[in-house]
């Protein structure tokens, strides 16, 4: 491990979308009591699957660019303070502007700032993780700027009032119908008559972001990737709107996390293939849009790069949950998740929710701020095998459990009743002495069990089992019990 | 063949029936079974709940208990699962390098019991009769952690009067999880009834597993809803003969 000065900082409270109000376990009962919710995300997640299966299943060397996504990515975390210098060092040579922000109240500021700057008052988005993460339209809008998204499925989040739930599709958890009655009721101009038909919803974002476009002077983006040897900016997208975001303005400034970063061109040819597979289930993206600083007289002239922290370096420092900055956001893992597909985003109270946001998430806040996160698994593994770039989700969640744990640990004065638990567990079953008598106290169970030999009610914890789930009887025989019988008094 | 059977601490307390069922299959097929009396538990909860120090002392012993045998057979996907992946890190967590050595060792000659007919003893008809609708839920450790593949299909195939129906979604997780089936019960339940809904819809009278912990699960969702359907272990399934009457 690498020396440091001191202890990176964590993406800080009170700014951004990275907590939520409620623990998973009860923003989770919510949403599964919302039907419809439920029946939006069953058909969108297994639409995805279906298409993503597809289209993987025709690349031959499928696993081997999994392999090799997996190592560049894991060679460029090893040397990213040198990679991100080239990257600052091209950048301003072909006339672009870098800034760095150690965290998201920072970078607010270098953004609002550089709007400010332009005299403008409206601002025209890119599609942007990164953006929301660091709550930037809330901070435009305080300091009097408003920022208009132009993906389609963003817009629909921020006209409806909401946050996104989704890495790809922000407003998965949206039907047709309810996408009318939210541009209905949210566009100015909109047709009275507009049906629920996909066309006439698209074509009514469509004149509503036209005008939007063809006026912004300022554009705001986040990035796919930077290519560090050339100071290359990509956004993969499929509509074309980031296209107009990235070319009509004059001023553009790109929001970024320090990992979105890769060495070489070379590298690109790996992530092209394995991104709009595994997310869209594409075999190619739509619009892959690269800029290089300002070109004279060709689309911005004026470009700001915002090379953000806001806990990055922080878990770059846990050699075992490093591996979650290699996430290239291409949402796999959440379309595969049973748990995601069953409590949607929202559930997550992070703009990253799904496996990797519970893994992500928990690292740039720090775990004691997210600590129901990583739990919020069966560890079913299905996450890793859709990773394009191989990150071990369960182990990754099996690792911040230990960490939650021994932070309680290191913290806490009394032990949690869990503790206790699991302590006096480790006690006993160390112990083949201790563990056989306790399978014999186990049938102190037996006088709750029902006729049919099941148990339907347990005092708390086991009620959490009980309340949907019967418990079998303990035997009246264990099996090591059976084996002395029965082998040997012989 | 000289097997030593690590029975599980979930299948020794509450579901002895699989463990049984192990030993008369493999001796059936002519191989000897020993008990290694001081066997207990791999710690699989405590590592999966974040309790990576309680779990050290049930993978130290383990292994000292299972050391001396030449071949281990559990029958349990999850069991084995946490021996082959989460063993070795648990010791070099705590900074023991050689008792991590000697957990990859181990595991090297730990097998899940379909992988441990087909593989090592080159077996696919174990001889049994049982004459009803199954229907087969891989579970998520033995699919995606050991990659058992086809393996417990090939077996119950080669069960004479088997009608083996194929379960919708069958590579979906049965909600279980060990303790997130409590703490996150509610979703937990909500996975567990599209589970039990695919495999009513199979019309089977009992589904079966390599794991009596996701069977716990299935089986107590199904037996609240008084469904009519049962599950046994894949292990009963190959141990049941003619003589039987199950």
């Amino acid at each position: 491990m690498s020396t440091y000065l001191g202890m990176p900082t964590l993406a800080p409270r009170g700014v951004g979308l990275l907590r939520g109000d409620l623990p998973f376990p009860a923003a989770a009962r919510t949403a599964l009591a919302d039907t419809q919710l439920r029946r939006n995300l069953g058909h969108a997640t297994s639409t995805i699957r279906a298409k993503r299966a597809a289209v993987v299943g025709e690349v031959g060397d499928w696993e081997e660019l999994r392999r090799a996504g997996e190592a560049i990515k894991t060679a460029t975390m090893a040397r990213l303070e040198e990679h991100l210098e080239r990257l600052e060092r091209e950048v301003a040579a072909r006339g672009g502007v870098v800034h760095w922000a150690r965290d998201a109240t920072e970078a607010n500021r270098i953004v609002t700032d550089l709007v400010r700057a332009t005299g403008a008052d409206e601002v025209i988005k890119v599609k942007s993780m990164v953006t929301q993460e660091i709550g930037l339209n809330d901070a435009l809008a305080q300091a009097g700027i408003a920022a208009v998204e132009t993906d389609l499925a963003e817009l629909i989040v921020q006209l409806g009032g909401d946050t996104p739930s989704h890495i790809l599709v922000p407003a998965i958890h949206r039907n047709r119908a309810e996408i009318r009655e939210i541009f209905r009721r949210e566009m100015p101009d909109v047709d009275p008559g507009l049906t629920d038909d996909p066309r006439a919803l698209a074509m009514a974002a469509r004149s509503h972001l036209r005008r939007k476009f063809l006026s912004a002077r300022v554009a705001i983006s986040g990035a796919n990737f930077a290519v560090a040897e050339t100071g290359t900016l990509l956004v993969v997208e499929s509509e074309g709107n980031g296209r107009m975001c990235l070319t009509l303005p004059q001023t553009l400034i790109t929001v970024m996390g320090i990992e979105k970063i890769v060495p070489t061109w070379y590298d690109l040819e790996v992530f092209l293939q394995l991104l709009p597979r595994s997310s869209t289930g594409e075999r190619m993206n739509p619009y892959t849009s690269a800029w290089t600083g300002v070109t004279p007289d060709d689309g911005p002239q004026e470009f700001h790069l915002v090379l953000l922290d806001n806990g990055r370096t922080a878990t770059l420092a846990d050699p075992v949950g490093r591996t979650a900055l290699h996430c290239i956001r291409c949402s796999a893992c959440l379309n595969v998740c049973p748990v995601y597909e069953r409590t949607g985003g929202h559930a997550y109270g992070s703009v990253y929710p799904g496996p990797i946001g519970a893994v992500l998430t928990p690292q740039l806040t720090g775990v004691e701020d997210n600590p129901s996160l990583p739990y919020a698994s069966s560890l079913c593994g299905a996450c890793f095998d859709a990773c394009p770039v191989r990150i071990d989700i369960p182990s990754l969640l099996v690792h911040l459990r230990a960490r939650h744990v021994e932070e309680q640990r290191a913290h806490r004065r009394t032990p949690t009743a869990e503790a206790i638990t699991m302590a006096a567990a480790s006690w006993v079953m160390a112990d083949p002495g201790r563990f056989s008598a306790a399978g014999r106290a186990a049938r102190i169970a037996r006088p709750f069990t029902g006729r049919r030999g099941r148990i339907r009610t347990l005092p708390p914890p086991l009620s959490a089992w009980t309340s949907a789930r019967d418990a079998p009887a303990p035997p009246p025989e264990t099996f090591r019990e059976w084996w002395s019988r029965t082998r040997e008094r012989q | 063949m000289r097997i030593a059977l690590f029975v599980t601490c979930l299948a020794d307390v509450m579901f002895p029936d699989a463990g049984k069922a192990t030993t008369r299959l493999l001796e059936r097929l002519g191989h000897e079974v020993v008990f290694p009396q001081a066997q207990t538990c791999c710690g699989q909860m405590h590592v999966n709940t974040g309790y990576q120090r309680e779990a050290l002392p049930l993978v130290r012993h383990h292994v000292e208990v299972f050391e001396p045998f030449e071949v281990v057979v559990a029958p349990s996907g999850s069991c084995v699962g946490s021996v082959r992946h989460q063993h070795a890190g648990v010791a070099r967590r705590s900074g023991e390098d050689a008792l991590a050595e000697r957990a990859d060792a181990l595991a090297a000659r730990t097998f899940e019991l379909s992988e441990l007919l087909i593989d090592v003893l080159g077996v696919e008809d174990v001889g049994a009769y049982f004459p009803h609708r199954v229907t087969y839920h891989p579970t998520c450790h033995s699919l995606r952690m050991l990659r058992v593949g086809d393996r417990p299909l090939r077996l119950l195939r080669r069960v004479r009067g088997l009608d083996l129906v194929q379960l919708p979604d069958s590579d979906q997780c049965c909600g279980f999880g060990g303790t997130f089936a409590v703490k996150n019960a509610d979703t937990s339940t909500a996975m567990l009834a599209d589970k039990m809904r695919n495999v009513l819809s199979t019309g089977a009278e009992v589904v079966t597993a390599g794991d009596a912990s996701c069977l716990m699960h299935i089986g107590g969702g199904l037996s609240r809803l008084r469904t009519g359907t049962r599950t046994m272990h894949l292990a009963e399934i190959l141990a049941a003969t003619e003589t039987d009457g199950r």
